[in-house]
């Protein structure tokens, strides 16, 4: 559990985060979303105090994090920011490998630790391990910044728009890889972007943000049908308001009794997919299946329509 | 075909400049149009692979600790709690180019006395500035998200000097060792005024005894060792730098 409290940063006259206060809980996303100059990258730095807060207190498990020195703090946090910061002099293992020799593991620990990591970001660790970071593609580039984060088995990981440099489809790829990292590990995360539509997505809760301060901290679902103000409400888009609030959930609560024509749905896509399936073929109705292929129902254009409107 | 050229080039330099320095006698016939009264067209004053060994000695020991120094320098004043001596050092390090070689040799013979150790005063204040330059520039230009990192992962400043912007500074300052490795190898010559025991004696005894073969062979073998050392160097850069994918050239 994350507990930040009163934090403020002020460089001279500029308040850049003005006493913002929130609770991360443990095993959760949260996910910080703002402009540019917002101050949500200054937050996230004090978390691991890459930035000293003015005044404030940030609290890990408890836990004041000025309790032990900066850079003890920060090996016990993993810590992945835009374009990677891989240290281009060492191969993909020693990279991976930084934060575990830093806490003094075993050869063989470490050893297994990296190619863990690498198997589960599909990087063959014969292949790879040995390669220097130039010689991979940015995609891959940036699975070995997280699994460097990663790697010292952390609590915590602190993500500074992690994705910002991919092209769209890798960036789809990154976050699923990131969400199903989180539940096998059940690290708590906290990442900064300024795509709402990331922020929708892989957010347990968002944390809005502008001009340093916290303007909304709340569920995705309640961000989209409840706005706090008006810049929230220009940052998650009128026009995209429905089709976000369907991608928050799966096809198989959408659920209706009956059959339907043609190729079916997996219950597990988003509802949002399944409108986009229904449109574009034409089709009032999809049939909808399970894992196994077991029907479930089906679901219909009418049903999803109706919970795209406003939650009341 | 054409990518062999250089590297036979260079090994045929290598290869005569042995055999030069080895037995210069065999040579002796090329020199002998260049005298005048039959005097020795080979420098017999001395072994030329003596005289080479000391050179390139003196150069070696004065570069070591132009490097020690300058590099120590350009880490302390790249470093927080020495940025306001980063103006100072760097006119201290200028004033160590501005000063005429030979002036530094005639100042310093009084005080340390003649043979060597003026010329190593020299080459070391001479070969300060390239390395202290080229120091600073790698140490001040590290690319930015990667010593984020470096400080995220929980490196300690010492760690981060060590196994992050030493490391990646490396090709840079390598480049300014070269310079300055090269430039003592030609000032070397001059501290055979001061009597050195450098290349430069074989200059020295043809501009005295009005022999042209002598200052050639004296000048023909410090330029053979700029040249490979140089291309040497280079080469040990262009590794250093392709390894961190920066592709110099």
């Amino acid at each position: 559990m994350i507990e930040i409290e009163g934090i403020t940063k002020r460089y001279d006259d500029t308040t850049v985060v003005d006493d913002v206060s929130m609770v991360i809980e443990p095993r959760t996303i949260a996910v910080i979303v703002g402009t540019s100059g917002s101050g949500k990258t200054t937050l996230l730095r004090m978390i691991n105090r890459l930035v000293e807060p003015t005044s404030g207190v940030i609290k890990l498990d408890g836990a004041d994090n000025r309790s032990v020195p900066a850079y003890q703090l920060r090996r016990s946090i993993g810590y992945a920011i835009q374009g990677h910061g891989l240290f281009p002099h060492r191969t993909v293992a020693q990279n991976i490998a930084t934060v575990p020799l830093l806490l003094g593991w075993g050869r063989d620990r470490i050893k297994a630790r990296v190619d863990e990591l690498m198997t589960l970001y599909q990087l063959d660790p014969q292949a790879y391990g040995p390669r220097y970071p130039h010689e991979l593609s940015g995609g891959q580039q940036q699975r070995v910044g997280v699994a460097r984060a990663l790697a010292a088995e952390p609590n915590v990981l602190l993500m500074d728009e992690p994705f910002g440099a991919l092209d769209p489809i890798i960036r789809t790829k990154a976050q699923e890889d990131l969400l199903a990292i989180q539940k096998r590990f059940g690290t708590t995360i906290i990442l900064v972007t300024h795509d709402m539509e990331e922020a929708v997505h892989l957010g347990d809760k968002i944390a809005v943000m502008d001009a340093g301060k916290l303007v909304q901290y709340a569920k995705p679902a309640e961000i989209l049908a409840r706005p706090a103000s008006g810049f929230v409400e220009t940052l998650v888009g009128a026009s995209e308001r429905p089709f976000r609030l369907l991608s928050l959930g799966p096809v198989r609560d959408a659920v209706e009794p009956g059959g339907a024509e043609g190729d079916a749905i997996p219950g597990g896509a988003t509802q949002r997919d399944a409108l986009a399936e229904l449109l574009w073929s034409g089709r009032p109705a999809l049939p909808v299946k399970d894992a196994d292929g077991k029907l479930l129902g089906r679901v219909t254009v009418e049903g999803l329509v109706k919970r795209a409107a406003r939650p009341q | 075909m054409k990518a062999w050229l250089p590297a036979l080039l260079r090994l045929a330099v290598l290869l005569l400049l042995v055999v030069f320095i080895t037995s210069p006698s065999w040579f002796e016939p090329l020199l002998k149009p260049l005298t005048e009264n039959g005097a020795p067209a080979i420098y017999n004053q001395g072994s030329l692979l003596t005289l080479t060994l000391q050179h390139l000695r003196t150069v070696l020991v004065a570069t070591v600790a132009a490097t020690i120094v300058a590099v120590a320098l350009a880490i302390l004043v790249t470093r927080p709690a020495g940025v306001e001596f980063l103006p100072l050092s760097r006119s201290l390090v200028n004033i160590g180019q501005t000063f005429p070689p030979v002036a530094v040799l005639a100042l310093a013979v009084p005080a340390v006395g003649f043979g060597e150790k003026p010329t190593l005063i020299a080459l070391f204040l001479y070969g300060l500035l390239p390395i202290f330059e080229n120091a600073l520039t790698a140490l001040t230009t590290l690319p930015g998200n990667v010593m984020e990192a470096a400080r995220g992962a929980g490196m300690t400043g010492w760690q981060r000097l060590m196994k992050v912007e030493l490391p990646l500074s490396a090709p840079v300052i390598l480049g300014g060792i070269r310079l300055s490795v090269v430039i003592s190898l030609a000032t070397a010559t001059i501290g055979s005024t001061v009597a050195a025991k450098t290349l430069g004696e074989v200059i020295i005894a043809g501009l005295i005894s009005n022999n042209p073969a002598f200052v050639l062979q004296g000048g023909l073998i410090v330029a053979a060792l700029a040249v490979l050392i140089y291309d040497g160097l280079s080469a040990i850069e262009r590794f250093a730098a392709r390894r961190m994918g920066q592709g110099a050239e």
